[in-house]
C-alpha cells in the first residue's frame, strides 16, 4: 500500500487474526449463499439454472443508478458539511455530530416515517407551501426514494469525511498558513481522494440491497430492486434456485464496485501530527463564516427534523406499550454487545492484515441480501439445531457481518495511518503481535474504534435483521416487536417502541462514540 | 451463578412437562401468538380440552409462511399450520405436504361454500380501502379511477393483501382489468412492501384511503374508540381473504391435529377471532359478533376465486399490473 509496508513477515502489525477473519467473513456470507442454490430443486422451485428475465435486468438497472445517485449526492452534500464542523467550533457542536449520527441507525420504517412527517404530502414542508400559497410537492418516485437514501447515508458519509479532516495533522495546516500555500490543493483534495471513495462505496452497497425504503417511496413496480425479486423468489414463489441466482448478481456487483473504487482512491500519507485540535488560518472570512454556517444548519435541518418527528409521534405511545417490550429491548440491547464485539475484533484484524482480500473480506457482507443470508444459515443450522434455539446467537453473527463493513471502513485506513506514521520506529524496536497492538496501535485507533463500536451497536439495535425468520416465543428483539405491534394496528404503541429504539441506539452509540473521542484528546 | 442454574430449571420444568402431555407445534403468522393476538386465549382454552402441550410458534408473515414449511420440507416440527390464505391454498397442495383433514365444520357465517379437502377456514375478511368518514366514497373501482382520490396499496409480489386486491381487479373485471390498472395508476401514491408500511401511511396522512380490510374500522371503533374510520363498499363486490389452517402430512400428532383444526371452529376460539384478529370467525359466536363490530356484506358482494383458478390467474395478472402501473 505505501512505503511503510514492512519488508519481512515478522514486521509490522500482526497479520495472522485477519487471514482468520477474512477466511471466516468469506465462508459466512458465502456458505449460505451456496445453501439456498444447492436448495433449488425443490417442489414448485424454479430450478438453479433459471435465468433472469427482462424486469430482472430493469430492477438491475434501477438498482445501480439510484444506488450510485443516492451515494454520489450523500458524498457532495457531505463535503462542504464536514469541512464546516472540521474547522468550526461551536457550543453545542459535539450534541449536533452525535444526533445527527441518528438517521443512519433508524429502522426503516421508523425513518420513512419521519421522513414523510416532513417531506411527505400531509408533511411540514407541504404545510408551508400550501400557506404561502405554493403548489405542494409530492415525493414518491425516485427523489423519494433518493430523497430517503441520502438523509440515511448523509450522516455516514459526513462523519466519514470529518474523520478524514481530523486525520491530516495540525500541523501541515500551520505550515500551509505560514507558507501562504492553498490548502484546498495540498490537504484537502488528497484527503477526500483517500477518503470519500470508501466512503462512496460504503454507500452505494448500501443502497444496492435497499428494499423496504425503494418500494415505500418508489411509487410503484417501476422502482423495483434486485433485493424485492430476491424477497418475491423466497416468500412468495418459493424458487431458492432463483433467490441464490438474484443474491450471486449482488455479489458480483459489490466485486466490481469494491475493485473500482481501490482503483480511484489514493492512500493517505500524513505523516505522525500530535494530534492537536486544529487551527484553520483559511476560513477565518465572514464570508467562510456564513457559508459553513449555512451548511451545518441546512444538514442539522434536514437530518433532525424528522427526527423530532419521530420522537414527538412516539412520546404518546411509550405509556402504551406491552410489558413484553421492554423485555424485548434488553434483548437487543444484549445482542448488539454481543455483535459489536465480534465486528470490532473482526474489523480490527482485517484492517491490520491489510491488502486487497481483506477489503474485500471487509465489504462482501453489505452485497448480500440479509434475507438470503438468513434463510442460509437457517438451512445449514437446521440439521443440527433446531433454529428456534439458536436465534439470538444467529442474530448476533448476522448483525456483527453487517456492521463489519462500516468497522473494517474506519479502521483501515486509521491502522495504515498509524503504521504510516510509528510502524517503523516500532519495528526498529522489535514491536511486534499483541505488544505492538498495545502499545503502539490501540492508543492511535481510539476514535475510530469508539465511533466504529457505536456504529455496530445502533447499527445492530435497529436492524430487523434475520430475527423475523428464526424467532420463536420469547426471542423477539426490539425492531421485531415494533413491527409486531404495527401488523396489529397498534401504531401508538410500535411509534413508542421506535423512540425507546432510537433512544438506546443513540445513548449507546453516543457512549462509545463519546469514549473514543474524549480518549484522543 | 444463579443464571445458568435457573437456565437449567427452566430447560428440565419443560422437559419434564412434555413428558407428561403430548405436544402439538403450530405454525401461525407472526400476529397470531402475540400477547393480544387470538394465540393466548386460544392456546389456554384448548389446552384444558386436550390435556396437551400447544406450543403457537410465529413462523413468519403471510405468504412467508408457507415457505419457512418448504424450506424445512418433510422433517418440519410443525403439526398444523395456521394462517394460509386462499390464494396460497393451491400453491400449499401442490407441496405435498399436508394431509386431508377429514371433518365438515359448521360455518355458518362463511359467505361461500367450503368443501376443501386439505385445509380449514378459521376467519376471513373483505378487502376494501379504509379511509376517513369525511372522504367522498366512491361506489366502484371506476368511480375511483375516474376521481382524484389518493390510494396506497401494497405490491403483490410481497403481500397478500397486495396479492388480494390483484385477484380482486381479477375476478371483478377480468378482460378489462388492465384498463381499470391504467385508470387507477395516477390515484396510487405508492406501492409498500407490505400492509404495515401502508396502513401506516394512510394513517399519516398521505392518501385518502388504503388497501385494507372491511374490519379494520371495528378495530379503531372498539380498541380505540374512534369512530371516523370507514370502509369503502363497491358495487362489483368485495373479494375475501379466508385465513385457513391445515394438518402436516409428517405430524407424529393427527389426531391431536385434527382435534385441533375441529377446536378452532367451534365457540371457544371462534368468538375470539373478532377482538384479537379483527376478521370475521367464521361460525356466529354464541352471543354474536360483538356490538359495533362490522357486519358481512350481502352475500352477493362476495367474490373470491377458487384456489386453482386463483393461482393460474396470478402469473398473467401480476405482468397485467406491471405493465400498467409502469407506464
Amino acid at each position: 500500500m505505501n512505503a511503510a509496508v514492512p519488508p519481512r513477515a515478522r514486521r509490522g502489525p500482526p497479520r495472522c487474526p485477519g487471514a482468520v477473519a477474512a477466511a471466516c467473513v468469506s465462508a459466512l456470507v458465502l456458505l449460505p449463499l451456496g445453501a439456498v442454490a444447492l436448495r433449488a430443486g425443490g417442489p414448485a422451485s424454479g430450478g438453479a439454472g433459471a435465468a433472469l428475465a427482462p424486469a430482472d435486468w430493469a430492477a438491475i438497472r434501477f438498482t445501480l443508478w439510484q444506488a450510485a445517485l443516492s451515494a454520489t449526492l450523500s458524498i457532495a452534500l457531505a463535503v462542504p458539511v464536514a469541512r464546516a464542523l472540521a474547522r468550526r467550533r461551536f457550543p453545542g457542536r459535539a450534541a449536533v455530530v452525535t444526533l445527527m449520527g441518528a438517521p443512519f441507525v433508524l429502522p426503516v420504517i421508523v425513518a420513512v416515517l419521519g421522513l414523510l412527517a416532513v417531506f411527505g404530502r400531509g408533511g411540514l414542508l407541504n404545510d408551508a407551501l400550501g400557506a404561502l400559497g405554493l403548489p405542494r410537492v409530492s415525493i414518491y418516485g425516485w427523489p423519494g426514494v433518493v430523497l430517503a437514501h441520502v438523509f440515511f447515508n448523509l450522516p455516514l458519509a459526513t462523519r466519514i469525511l470529518l474523520q478524514g479532516w481530523q486525520a491530516i495533522p495540525a500541523e501541515r495546516f500551520r505550515l500551509a498558513a505560514s507558507l501562504n500555500a492553498p490548502v484546498g490543493r495540498l490537504l484537502e483534495i488528497p484527503m477526500l481522494r483517500a477518503a470519500a471513495p470508501g466512503a462512496w462505496l460504503l454507500i452505494f452497497l448500501l443502497c444496492l440491497t435497499s428494499f423496504a425504503v425503494a418500494l415505500t417511496l418508489g411509487g410503484g413496480p417501476r422502482a423495483t430492486t434486485v433485493e424485492l425479486a430476491i424477497y418475491q423468489a423466497l416468500r412468495f414463489d418459493f424458487a431458492p434456485g432463483r433467490a441464490a441466482l438474484l443474491a450471486a448478481v449482488q455479489v458480483a456487483l459489490c466485486l466490481a464496485a469494491v475493485t473500482a473504487s481501490r482503483a480511484v482512491a489514493i492512500p493517505s500519507a500524513w505523516g505522525a501530527g500530535t494530534g492537536r485540535v486544529v487551527e484553520r488560518w483559511d476560513a477565518r472570512g465572514r464570508a467562510a463564516r456564513i457559508r459553513d454556517a449555512a451548511w451545518i444548519a441546512l444538514a442539522a435541518g434536514f437530518l433532525l427534523l424528522p427526527l423530532g418527528m419521530v420522537a414527538a409521534r412516539g412520546l404518546p405511545g411509550l405509556a402504551d406499550m406491552p410489558g413484553s417490550v421492554w423485555a424485548a429491548a434488553g434483548r437487543s440491547v444484549a445482542v448488539a454487545l454481543a455483535s459489536t464485539a465480534l465486528a470490532l475484533a473482526a474489523a480490527l484484524a482485517l484492517a491490520l492484515r491489510g491488502g486487497r482480500a481483506a477489503a474485500l473480506a471487509g465489504a462482501l457482507p453489505l452485497a448480500v441480501s440479509a434475507l438470503v443470508l438468513g434463510t442460509g444459515l437457517f438451512l445449514i443450522v437446521r440439521p443440527f439445531v433446531s433454529p428456534l434455539d439458536v436465534a439470538l446467537p444467529v442474530t448476533v453473527i448476522v448483525n456483527a457481518l453487517l456492521s463489519l463493513p462500516f468497522a473494517a471502513g474506519l479502521l483501515a485506513p486509521a491502522v495504515a495511518q498509524v503504521e504510516a506514521g510509528h510502524g517503523r520506529l516500532a519495528d526498529s524496536l522489535g514491536l511486534t503481535g499483541w505488544r505492538r497492538l498495545r502499545i503502539l496501535l490501540l492508543p492511535g485507533l481510539r476514535a475510530p474504534l469508539g465511533f466504529a463500536a457505536g456504529l455496530a451497536t445502533a447499527l445492530s439495535m435497529g436492524d430487523l435483521g434475520v430475527i423475523a425468520l428464526f424467532a420463536g416465543e420469547a426471542q423477539e428483539t426490539l425492531p421485531l416487536a415494533m413491527y409486531r405491534l404495527m401488523g396489529a394496528y397498534r401504531m401508538e404503541a410500535a411509534a413508542g417502541a421506535g423512540l425507546l429504539l432510537v433512544a438506546l441506539s443513540l445513548g449507546l452509540f453516543w457512549l462509545f462514540d463519546r469514549g473514543g473521542r474524549h480518549a484522543r484528546a | 451463578m444463579r443464571l445458568p442454574a435457573t437456565l437449567a430449571l427452566c430447560v428440565l420444568g419443560t422437559a419434564a412437562a412434555a413428558q407428561d402431555r403430548p405436544q402439538l407445534v403450530v405454525y401461525a403468522y407472526d400476529s397470531f401468538p402475540t400477547e393480544w393476538g387470538p394465540g393466548p386465549v386460544i392456546e389456554a382454552a384448548f389446552e384444558e380440552e386436550c390435556g396437551c402441550d400447544l406450543r403457537i410458534v410465529a413462523a413468519g408473515d403471510g405468504a412467508a409462511l408457507l415457505s419457512r414449511l418448504q424450506l424445512e420440507g418433510p422433517s418440519t416440527e410443525a403439526d398444523v399450520i395456521l394462517g394460509l390464505d386462499t390464494s396460497l391454498v393451491a400453491a400449499a397442495r401442490e407441496t405435498g405436504l399436508f394431509a386431508p383433514h377429514g371433518l365438515s365444520p359448521e360455518m355458518d357465517l362463511l359467505p361461500v361454500a367450503w368443501d376443501d379437502p386439505d385445509f380449514v377456514p378459521f376467519d376471513w375478511g373483505y378487502f376494501a380501502f379504509v379511509a376517513d368518514e369525511g372522504t367522498e366514497a366512491p361506489a366502484s373501482f371506476e368511480v375511483l379511477a375516474a376521481s382524484d382520490l389518493s390510494i396506497v396499496i401494497q405490491d403483490p409480489r410481497s403481500s397478500t393483501p397486495g396479492l388480494g386486491l390483484l385477484l380482486w381487479v381479477e375476478a371483478a373485471y377480468g378482460e378489462r382489468a388492465g384498463e381499470i390498472w391504467e385508470g387507477l395508476a395516477d390515484n396510487i401514491v405508492t406501492v409498500t412492501p407490505g400492509w404495515t408500511e401502508a396502513y401506516n401511511l394512510f394513517l399519516e396522512g398521505e392518501a385518502d384511503a388504503v388497501l385494507s380490510y372491511t374490519t379494520s374500522p371495528s378495530y379503531h371503533l372498539l380498541g380505540e374508540g374512534d369512530g371516523t374510520k370507514v370502509a369503502w363498499t363497491f358495487d362489483e363486490g368485495h373479494y375475501m381473504q379466508v385465513e385457513v389452517a391445515g394438518i402436516v402430512a409428517g405430524t407424529d400428532q393427527p389426531d391431536l391435529a385434527a382435534e385441533f383444526l375441529a377446536f378452532l371452529t367451534q365457540d371457544a376460539a371462534q368468538a375470539a377471532i373478532p377482538e384479537t384478529n379483527w376478521m370475521f370467525p367464521v361460525a356466529t359466536p354464541e352471543g354474536g359478533l360483538p356490538e359495533g363490530f362490522a357486519e358481512p356484506l350481502p352475500q352477493d358482494r362476495a367474490l373470491l376465486l377458487p384456489p386453482d383458478e386463483a393461482q393460474a390467474a396470478r402469473g398473467p395478472a401480476l405482468d397485467t399490473w406491471r405493465t400498467a402501473l409502469s407506464r
